[in-house]
């Protein structure tokens, strides 16, 4: 099994590109929401609902500590879009 | 879809990549030299490397009805030897000279240091006296926001042509110079390590198609020929219509790798304006 600095090495490319696609969708919403003159969607269960849950899944991966597992946090808060 | 890979690293590639390549629609490639995973010791490396590409592989291309050109140059990492990298620069002329060599390729900076900068001018120096196309590389993750601002310190030195000039490897954070300063740019999709199929559409929408070429890049590394597909389909799949598929994906390639005249493949439209997008 991989020690805690391997962990971060073997997969710290991966995480990257994961990230940085994750920025491309936000920024690809934002220039959307721009070319619609700023209108968001404000339907229950769409997409609004979907983008705060990401922001709380970003927010849940950003803390320092998480009590439990992040993946199921992420999967819980998931369930609810 | 008719599709041209503008940069393309066969020798490193089996035959099943051609063979795939071809039923996807891909009618030509170009192949830059670069580093070989190793650095290489003598001029007769680079000049047996440089007949492979030149000679061999369009042999091997044709077999899947697949157009091969290539390019030659002295990789950055190599550049880091000057005397070598002068000796195989006097080859040039002799690989310019042949039916499908378009230009100096890929010349461009690695960790920018002073002997890959001076490497880069003497490159796009010979390009320009021959008449030849550049392909540049740039840096790799951390290195390729301040190399890119070296490249285009070091050109803005130069009197160079800029629309015979190509950045490849561009990102978020570098296109925009470089697209200002009037250069053609390129992304190359990787799995990690560089642009993704998404971002690369994302590109396309925000700064427009012209002056731009989309590649896979594809080498011994983590690389796959087929993020070029891959990003056709998102690009489709985003409500462009084929003919504006093929304006980027084929045409655009056309428009740069043309201004060689050895590259003869013409631009082409199959729709009239007006057809229907694919539906999203």
């Amino acid at each position: 099994m991989l020690t805690s600095r391997q962990t971060v090495e073997a997969y710290f490319l991966e995480a990257r590109h994961m990230l940085l696609e994750v920025a491309a969708l936000l920024d690809r919403h934002a220039a959307a929401v721009a070319r619609e003159g700023g209108a968001t969607d404000g339907s229950s269960g769409g997409s609004a609902d979907k983008l705060a849950v990401l922001r709380e899944a970003l927010a849940v991966l950003a803390a320092d500590r998480c009590a439990g597992e992040r993946t199921v946090k992420l999967l819980e808060l998931f369930a609810r879009v | 879809m008719q599709i041209i890979q503008p940069h393309y690293h066969a020798i490193a590639r089996t035959a099943q990549d051609y063979e795939r390549m071809a039923m996807s629609g891909v009618v030509a490639v170009a192949e830059p030299a670069f580093w070989a995973g190793f650095d290489r010791k003598y001029p007769e490396t680079f000049i047996d490397y440089f007949r492979q590409i030149s000679e061999f592989e369009p042999t091997r291309a044709a077999q899947y009805g697949i157009r091969h050109f290539s390019w030659v140059a002295v990789n950055p990492k190599e550049a880091e030897n000057p005397v070598l990298t002068r000796e195989v620069l006097k080859t040039f002329p002799e690989f310019f000279a042949k039916p499908t060599v378009l230009g100096v390729g890929e010349t461009g900076l690695h960790k920018s240091t002073p002997n890959e900068c001076a490497a880069l001018e003497a490159h796009v120096d010979i390009a320009m006296k021959h008449g030849q196309l550049v392909l540049i590389h740039t840096p790799h993750l951390a290195d390729k926001a301040h190399g890119t601002k070296r490249v285009l310190e070091v050109l803005a030195g130069m009197n160079v042509d800029r629309e015979r000039i190509w950045i490849d490897h561009v990102e978020e954070h570098t296109i925009r110079p470089c697209l200002d300063a009037g250069y053609w740019v390129g992304f190359t999709l990787y799995p990690i390590t560089k642009c993704s199929p998404k971002r690369a559409v994302d590109m396309l929408e925000k700064y427009g198609t012209e002056r731009i070429l989309v590649n896979s890049s594809a080498d011994w590394g983590p690389s796959d020929p087929f993020t070029l597909q891959e990003c056709i389909l998102e690009y489709r799949r985003r409500g462009h219509s084929l003919q504006d598929a093929i304006e980027v994906f084929h045409n655009n390639p056309c428009r740069f790798l043309g201004q060689n005249p050895k590259f003869d493949i013409q631009p082409i439209r199959v729709e009239p304006a007006g057809e229907p997008a694919l539906a999203g």
